[in-house]
Protein backbone atom coordinates (compact mmCIF):
# COMPACT_ATOMS: atom_id res chain seq x y z
CA UNK A 1 0.00 0.00 0.00
CA UNK A 2 1.96 2.94 -1.37
CA UNK A 3 -0.01 5.66 0.44
CA UNK A 4 0.52 4.18 3.87
CA UNK A 5 4.19 3.58 3.04
CA UNK A 6 4.61 7.21 1.95
CA UNK A 7 2.89 8.46 5.09
CA UNK A 8 4.97 6.29 7.44
CA UNK A 9 8.25 7.00 5.65
CA UNK A 10 7.74 10.75 5.83
CA UNK A 11 6.49 10.45 9.40
CA UNK A 12 9.85 8.88 10.22
CA UNK A 13 11.73 11.56 8.28
CA UNK A 14 9.77 14.29 10.08
CA UNK A 15 10.39 12.70 13.47
CA UNK A 16 14.13 12.25 13.05
CA UNK A 17 15.22 15.40 11.29
CA UNK A 18 16.66 18.14 13.42
CA UNK A 19 17.31 21.56 11.95
CA UNK A 20 15.00 21.20 8.95
CA UNK A 21 15.79 21.89 5.31
CA UNK A 22 19.02 20.29 4.16
CA UNK A 23 19.34 18.39 7.45
CA UNK A 24 16.53 16.29 6.00
CA UNK A 25 18.51 15.15 2.96
CA UNK A 26 20.45 12.27 4.54
CA UNK A 27 17.20 10.72 5.81
CA UNK A 28 15.39 11.26 2.53
CA UNK A 29 18.30 9.84 0.57
CA UNK A 30 18.54 6.73 2.69
CA UNK A 31 14.78 6.12 2.62
CA UNK A 32 14.26 6.57 -1.11
CA UNK A 33 17.35 4.49 -1.88
CA UNK A 34 16.01 1.66 0.31
CA UNK A 35 12.64 1.81 -1.47
CA UNK A 36 13.83 2.59 -4.99
CA UNK A 37 11.42 5.53 -5.30
CA UNK A 38 13.74 7.90 -7.16
CA UNK A 39 17.20 7.96 -8.71
CA UNK A 40 19.88 10.21 -7.20
CA UNK A 41 19.52 12.49 -10.27
CA UNK A 42 15.81 12.91 -9.69
CA UNK A 43 16.40 13.67 -6.04
CA UNK A 44 18.82 16.45 -6.97
CA UNK A 45 16.29 17.85 -9.46
CA UNK A 46 13.67 17.80 -6.72
CA UNK A 47 16.03 19.61 -4.35
CA UNK A 48 16.42 22.34 -6.96
CA UNK A 49 12.67 22.62 -7.49
CA UNK A 50 12.01 22.67 -3.72
CA UNK A 51 14.53 25.43 -3.28
CA UNK A 52 13.02 27.59 -6.02
CA UNK A 53 9.34 27.29 -5.06
CA UNK A 54 7.75 29.09 -2.11
CA UNK A 55 7.29 27.54 1.30
CA UNK A 56 9.24 25.25 3.63
CA UNK A 57 11.84 23.13 1.82
CA UNK A 58 10.76 19.99 3.72
CA UNK A 59 7.12 20.35 2.69
CA UNK A 60 8.08 21.01 -0.93
CA UNK A 61 10.30 17.97 -1.25
CA UNK A 62 7.83 15.71 0.58
CA UNK A 63 5.06 16.86 -1.75
CA UNK A 64 7.24 16.34 -4.85
CA UNK A 65 8.34 12.83 -3.86
CA UNK A 66 4.79 11.91 -2.82
CA UNK A 67 3.43 13.23 -6.11
CA UNK A 68 6.03 11.34 -8.16
CA UNK A 69 5.40 8.11 -6.25
CA UNK A 70 1.65 8.19 -5.63
CA UNK A 71 0.07 11.16 -7.44
CA UNK A 72 -1.95 13.79 -5.57
CA UNK A 73 -3.08 11.42 -2.77
CA UNK A 74 0.55 10.32 -2.39
CA UNK A 75 1.61 13.95 -2.10
CA UNK A 76 -1.01 14.52 0.60
CA UNK A 77 0.17 11.45 2.58
CA UNK A 78 3.84 12.43 2.38
CA UNK A 79 3.15 16.04 3.39
CA UNK A 80 0.90 15.05 6.27
CA UNK A 81 3.55 12.58 7.43
CA UNK A 82 6.40 15.09 7.38
CA UNK A 83 4.39 17.75 9.25
CA UNK A 84 2.67 15.62 11.89
CA UNK A 85 5.61 14.89 14.24
CA UNK A 86 6.57 18.58 14.45
CA UNK A 87 2.99 19.57 15.07
CA UNK A 88 2.42 17.09 17.89
CA UNK A 89 5.80 17.61 19.55
CA UNK A 90 5.53 21.40 19.49
CA UNK A 91 2.01 21.25 20.95
CA UNK A 92 3.42 19.20 23.81
CA UNK A 93 6.52 21.35 24.28
CA UNK A 94 4.83 24.76 23.82
CA UNK A 95 3.52 24.82 27.39
CA UNK A 96 6.76 23.88 29.06
CA UNK A 97 9.21 25.42 26.63
CA UNK A 98 11.27 27.33 29.16
CA UNK A 99 11.87 24.16 31.14
CA UNK A 100 12.54 22.29 27.91
CA UNK A 101 15.09 24.89 26.87
CA UNK A 102 16.91 24.71 30.19
CA UNK A 103 16.95 20.92 30.40
CA UNK A 104 20.43 19.50 30.60
CA UNK A 105 19.33 16.27 28.94
CA UNK A 106 17.83 18.07 25.94
CA UNK A 107 21.08 20.02 25.65
CA UNK A 108 22.99 16.73 25.80
CA UNK A 109 20.93 15.15 23.02
CA UNK A 110 21.47 18.27 20.90
CA UNK A 111 25.20 18.02 21.56
CA UNK A 112 25.15 14.60 19.93
CA UNK A 113 22.80 15.61 17.11
CA UNK A 114 24.52 18.78 15.88
CA UNK A 115 27.78 17.10 14.80
CA UNK A 116 25.82 14.03 13.58
CA UNK A 117 23.83 16.19 11.15
CA UNK A 118 27.07 17.72 9.81
CA UNK A 119 28.54 14.25 9.21
CA UNK A 120 25.34 12.97 7.62
CA UNK A 121 25.03 15.90 5.22
CA UNK A 122 28.68 15.46 4.23
CA UNK A 123 27.93 11.82 3.40
CA UNK A 124 24.81 12.80 1.41
CA UNK A 125 26.86 15.39 -0.49
CA UNK A 126 29.39 12.70 -1.39
CA UNK A 127 26.72 10.34 -2.78
CA UNK A 128 24.88 13.07 -4.68
CA UNK A 129 28.19 14.40 -6.01
CA UNK A 130 29.01 11.01 -7.48
CA UNK A 131 25.64 10.94 -9.23
CA UNK A 132 26.40 14.35 -10.76
CA UNK A 133 30.04 13.93 -11.74
CA UNK A 134 30.05 10.30 -12.86
CA UNK A 135 26.44 9.24 -13.44
CA UNK A 136 27.52 5.93 -15.02
CA UNK A 137 29.90 5.01 -12.17
CA UNK A 138 33.53 5.98 -11.79
CA UNK A 139 36.07 4.92 -14.42
CA UNK A 140 39.05 6.53 -16.13
CA UNK A 141 37.02 7.69 -19.14
CA UNK A 142 35.06 10.07 -16.92
CA UNK A 143 37.95 12.51 -17.32
CA UNK A 144 37.60 12.43 -21.11
CA UNK A 145 33.95 13.48 -21.19
CA UNK A 146 32.88 17.07 -21.78
CA UNK A 147 29.93 16.56 -19.43
CA UNK A 148 32.29 16.01 -16.49
CA UNK A 149 34.16 19.26 -17.10
CA UNK A 150 30.94 21.21 -17.65
CA UNK A 151 29.60 19.95 -14.31
CA UNK A 152 32.90 20.76 -12.61
CA UNK A 153 32.93 24.26 -14.08
CA UNK A 154 29.32 24.97 -13.09
CA UNK A 155 29.90 23.51 -9.61
CA UNK A 156 32.98 25.71 -9.09
CA UNK A 157 31.14 28.83 -10.30
CA UNK A 158 28.11 28.04 -8.15
CA UNK A 159 30.38 27.55 -5.11
CA UNK A 160 31.85 31.01 -5.57
CA UNK A 161 28.39 32.57 -5.98
CA UNK A 162 26.84 30.62 -3.09
CA UNK A 163 29.64 31.59 -0.73
CA UNK A 164 29.33 35.20 -1.86
CA UNK A 165 25.78 34.87 -0.47
CA UNK A 166 24.01 35.15 -3.80
CA UNK A 167 20.39 34.04 -3.30
CA UNK A 168 19.97 30.25 -3.84
CA UNK A 169 17.33 30.83 -6.51
CA UNK A 170 19.78 33.02 -8.44
CA UNK A 171 22.44 30.30 -8.14
CA UNK A 172 19.98 27.74 -9.51
CA UNK A 173 18.87 30.04 -12.36
CA UNK A 174 22.46 30.77 -13.41
CA UNK A 175 23.37 27.06 -13.23
CA UNK A 176 20.37 26.26 -15.44
CA UNK A 177 21.44 28.91 -17.98
CA UNK A 178 25.01 27.57 -17.98
CA UNK A 179 23.65 24.03 -18.43
CA UNK A 180 21.55 25.06 -21.44
CA UNK A 181 24.47 26.94 -23.06
CA UNK A 182 26.87 24.02 -22.50
CA UNK A 183 24.29 21.54 -23.78
CA UNK A 184 23.93 23.32 -27.11
CA UNK A 185 27.70 23.91 -27.45
CA UNK A 186 28.80 20.33 -26.72
CA UNK A 187 25.67 18.43 -27.88
CA UNK A 188 25.60 15.86 -25.07
CA UNK B 1 2.54 37.53 27.10
CA UNK B 2 -0.78 35.89 26.35
CA UNK B 3 -1.71 32.74 28.14
CA UNK B 4 -2.37 29.73 25.96
CA UNK B 5 -6.04 28.96 25.83
CA UNK B 6 -8.34 26.92 23.70
CA UNK B 7 -11.10 29.51 23.74
CA UNK B 8 -10.23 32.13 21.17
CA UNK B 9 -12.68 33.95 18.94
CA UNK B 10 -12.86 32.50 15.42
CA UNK B 11 -11.63 35.85 14.09
CA UNK B 12 -8.23 35.26 15.69
CA UNK B 13 -8.04 31.77 14.19
CA UNK B 14 -8.91 33.12 10.75
CA UNK B 15 -6.31 35.81 11.13
CA UNK B 16 -3.68 33.17 12.02
CA UNK B 17 -4.64 31.14 8.98
CA UNK B 18 -4.38 34.10 6.61
CA UNK B 19 -1.11 35.32 8.12
CA UNK B 20 0.57 31.94 7.80
CA UNK B 21 -0.82 31.43 4.28
CA UNK B 22 0.97 34.65 3.42
CA UNK B 23 4.18 33.52 5.14
CA UNK B 24 4.05 30.16 3.33
CA UNK B 25 3.43 31.79 -0.02
CA UNK B 26 6.06 34.51 0.13
CA UNK B 27 9.13 32.81 1.53
CA UNK B 28 11.53 30.69 -0.46
CA UNK B 29 13.83 28.11 1.05
CA UNK B 30 11.86 27.76 4.28
CA UNK B 31 13.32 27.60 7.77
CA UNK B 32 15.50 30.55 8.59
CA UNK B 33 14.45 32.39 5.44
CA UNK B 34 11.01 32.57 7.01
CA UNK B 35 12.02 34.16 10.31
CA UNK B 36 12.08 37.81 9.13
CA UNK B 37 8.58 37.58 7.66
CA UNK B 38 7.29 35.70 10.71
CA UNK B 39 8.73 38.49 12.86
CA UNK B 40 7.14 41.24 10.80
CA UNK B 41 3.73 39.57 10.82
CA UNK B 42 3.49 38.07 14.30
CA UNK B 43 5.62 40.46 16.38
CA UNK B 44 5.30 43.83 14.69
CA UNK B 45 1.95 43.71 12.96
CA UNK B 46 -0.31 41.47 15.04
CA UNK B 47 1.67 41.68 18.29
CA UNK B 48 0.79 38.05 19.03
CA UNK B 49 4.22 37.35 20.52
CA UNK B 50 7.27 39.42 21.53
CA UNK B 51 10.63 39.44 19.78
CA UNK B 52 12.03 37.53 22.73
CA UNK B 53 9.33 34.87 22.33
CA UNK B 54 10.36 34.50 18.71
CA UNK B 55 13.99 33.89 19.68
CA UNK B 56 12.82 31.23 22.13
CA UNK B 57 10.65 29.68 19.43
CA UNK B 58 13.59 29.45 17.03
CA UNK B 59 15.71 27.86 19.75
CA UNK B 60 13.00 25.32 20.56
CA UNK B 61 12.40 24.65 16.85
CA UNK B 62 16.08 23.84 16.49
CA UNK B 63 16.01 21.30 19.28
CA UNK B 64 12.81 19.54 18.28
CA UNK B 65 12.49 17.37 15.19
CA UNK B 66 10.88 18.49 11.97
CA UNK B 67 10.92 21.45 9.63
CA UNK B 68 11.61 24.74 11.42
CA UNK B 69 8.83 26.50 9.51
CA UNK B 70 6.24 24.03 10.79
CA UNK B 71 7.63 24.12 14.32
CA UNK B 72 7.45 27.91 14.37
CA UNK B 73 3.94 28.01 12.89
CA UNK B 74 2.61 25.44 15.36
CA UNK B 75 4.26 27.26 18.25
CA UNK B 76 2.92 30.72 17.39
CA UNK B 77 -0.50 29.27 16.58
CA UNK B 78 -0.76 27.45 19.88
CA UNK B 79 0.35 30.53 21.86
CA UNK B 80 -2.28 32.66 20.21
CA UNK B 81 -5.18 30.31 19.72
CA UNK B 82 -4.54 26.99 21.45
CA UNK B 83 -5.00 23.77 19.50
CA UNK B 84 -7.11 25.26 16.71
CA UNK B 85 -4.75 28.18 16.42
CA UNK B 86 -1.87 25.74 15.96
CA UNK B 87 -3.87 23.83 13.39
CA UNK B 88 -4.77 26.99 11.44
CA UNK B 89 -1.20 28.33 11.43
CA UNK B 90 0.35 25.00 10.44
CA UNK B 91 -2.19 24.39 7.70
CA UNK B 92 -1.58 27.95 6.49
CA UNK B 93 2.18 27.54 6.21
CA UNK B 94 1.86 24.22 4.35
CA UNK B 95 -1.05 24.83 1.97
CA UNK B 96 0.62 27.24 -0.49
CA UNK B 97 3.65 24.96 -0.92
CA UNK B 98 1.46 21.98 -1.44
CA UNK B 99 -0.67 23.66 -4.10
CA UNK B 100 2.31 25.18 -5.92
CA UNK B 101 4.22 21.89 -5.95
CA UNK B 102 1.25 19.94 -7.32
CA UNK B 103 1.02 22.46 -10.17
CA UNK B 104 4.79 22.43 -10.76
CA UNK B 105 4.79 18.60 -10.84
CA UNK B 106 2.34 18.56 -13.72
CA UNK B 107 4.42 21.11 -15.63
CA UNK B 108 7.64 19.17 -14.96
CA UNK B 109 6.08 15.95 -16.26
CA UNK B 110 5.15 17.75 -19.48
CA UNK B 111 8.57 19.28 -20.10
CA UNK B 112 10.90 16.64 -18.73
CA UNK B 113 11.71 15.12 -22.09
CA UNK B 114 12.32 18.46 -23.83
CA UNK B 115 15.99 18.79 -24.73
CA UNK B 116 16.72 22.25 -23.32
CA UNK B 117 14.97 21.38 -20.06
CA UNK B 118 17.27 18.38 -19.71
CA UNK B 119 20.27 20.61 -20.38
CA UNK B 120 19.02 23.06 -17.77
CA UNK B 121 18.70 20.31 -15.18
CA UNK B 122 22.22 19.09 -16.00
CA UNK B 123 23.48 22.51 -15.00
CA UNK B 124 21.15 22.81 -12.03
CA UNK B 125 22.39 19.52 -10.54
CA UNK B 126 25.95 20.85 -10.33
CA UNK B 127 24.66 24.13 -8.88
CA UNK B 128 22.59 22.36 -6.22
CA UNK B 129 25.70 20.51 -5.04
CA UNK B 130 27.23 23.90 -4.32
CA UNK B 131 24.15 24.92 -2.31
CA UNK B 132 24.38 21.74 -0.24
CA UNK B 133 28.11 22.35 0.30
CA UNK B 134 27.29 25.87 1.47
CA UNK B 135 24.64 24.55 3.90
CA UNK B 136 27.14 21.98 5.15
CA UNK B 137 29.69 24.71 5.78
CA UNK B 138 27.27 26.90 7.76
CA UNK B 139 26.12 23.94 9.86
CA UNK B 140 29.74 23.03 10.53
CA UNK B 141 30.43 26.58 11.68
CA UNK B 142 27.41 26.58 13.99
CA UNK B 143 28.38 23.23 15.53
CA UNK B 144 30.32 23.46 18.82
CA UNK B 145 34.02 22.64 18.50
CA UNK B 146 35.95 20.02 20.44
CA UNK B 147 37.15 16.44 20.35
CA UNK B 148 33.73 14.94 21.17
CA UNK B 149 32.04 16.87 18.35
CA UNK B 150 34.67 16.03 15.74
CA UNK B 151 34.56 12.36 16.73
CA UNK B 152 30.75 12.19 16.40
CA UNK B 153 30.92 14.10 13.11
CA UNK B 154 33.48 11.71 11.66
CA UNK B 155 31.71 8.59 12.94
CA UNK B 156 28.35 9.74 11.52
CA UNK B 157 29.98 10.56 8.18
CA UNK B 158 31.84 7.25 7.94
CA UNK B 159 28.80 5.20 8.93
CA UNK B 160 26.52 6.98 6.44
CA UNK B 161 29.02 7.01 3.58
CA UNK B 162 30.50 3.51 3.87
CA UNK B 163 28.09 1.29 5.82
CA UNK B 164 24.64 0.16 4.67
CA UNK B 165 22.83 1.59 7.72
CA UNK B 166 19.74 3.76 7.76
CA UNK B 167 20.34 7.37 8.85
CA UNK B 168 17.73 6.93 11.62
CA UNK B 169 20.01 4.59 13.55
CA UNK B 170 22.96 6.92 13.18
CA UNK B 171 20.85 9.80 14.51
CA UNK B 172 19.59 7.73 17.46
CA UNK B 173 23.09 6.54 18.33
CA UNK B 174 24.57 10.06 18.18
CA UNK B 175 21.71 11.37 20.37
CA UNK B 176 22.54 8.61 22.86
CA UNK B 177 26.23 9.64 22.84
CA UNK B 178 25.22 13.20 23.66
CA UNK B 179 22.89 12.04 26.41
CA UNK B 180 25.58 9.85 27.99
CA UNK B 181 28.02 12.75 27.83
CA UNK B 182 25.51 15.08 29.55
CA UNK B 183 24.71 12.54 32.27
CA UNK B 184 28.41 11.86 32.87
CA UNK B 185 29.12 15.60 33.10
CA UNK B 186 26.22 15.96 35.56
CA UNK B 187 27.64 13.16 37.74
CA UNK B 188 31.05 14.82 37.73
CA UNK B 189 29.54 18.15 38.80
CA UNK B 190 27.47 16.49 41.51
CA UNK B 191 30.29 14.32 42.81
Amino acid sequence: MIFLELFLTFLKIGAFTFGGGYAMLPMIRSEIAARGWLSADELIDFIAVSESTPGPFAVNIATLIGMRTGGVPGAACATLGVALPSFVIILLVARVYRKFRQSRLVAGVMDGLKPAVVGLIAAALLTLGQAVFWPGGFHGEVFLSAAFYVSLFIFAGAMVLAFKKLHPIAVIALSAAAGIAAGYIFHF
Amino acid sequence: MKRPTDKKPPREILSLLLTFLKIGLFTFGGGYAMIPLIERETVEKHKWITGEDLLEIVAVAESTPGPIAINAATFVGSRVGGFFGALAATFGVIAPSFAVIIAVSFVLEQFRSVRWVQYAFNGVRAGVLALIAKALWSMFRKCPKGLFYYAVMLAAFAAAAFLPVNAVYIILLCAAFGLVKAVAAGRRDAG
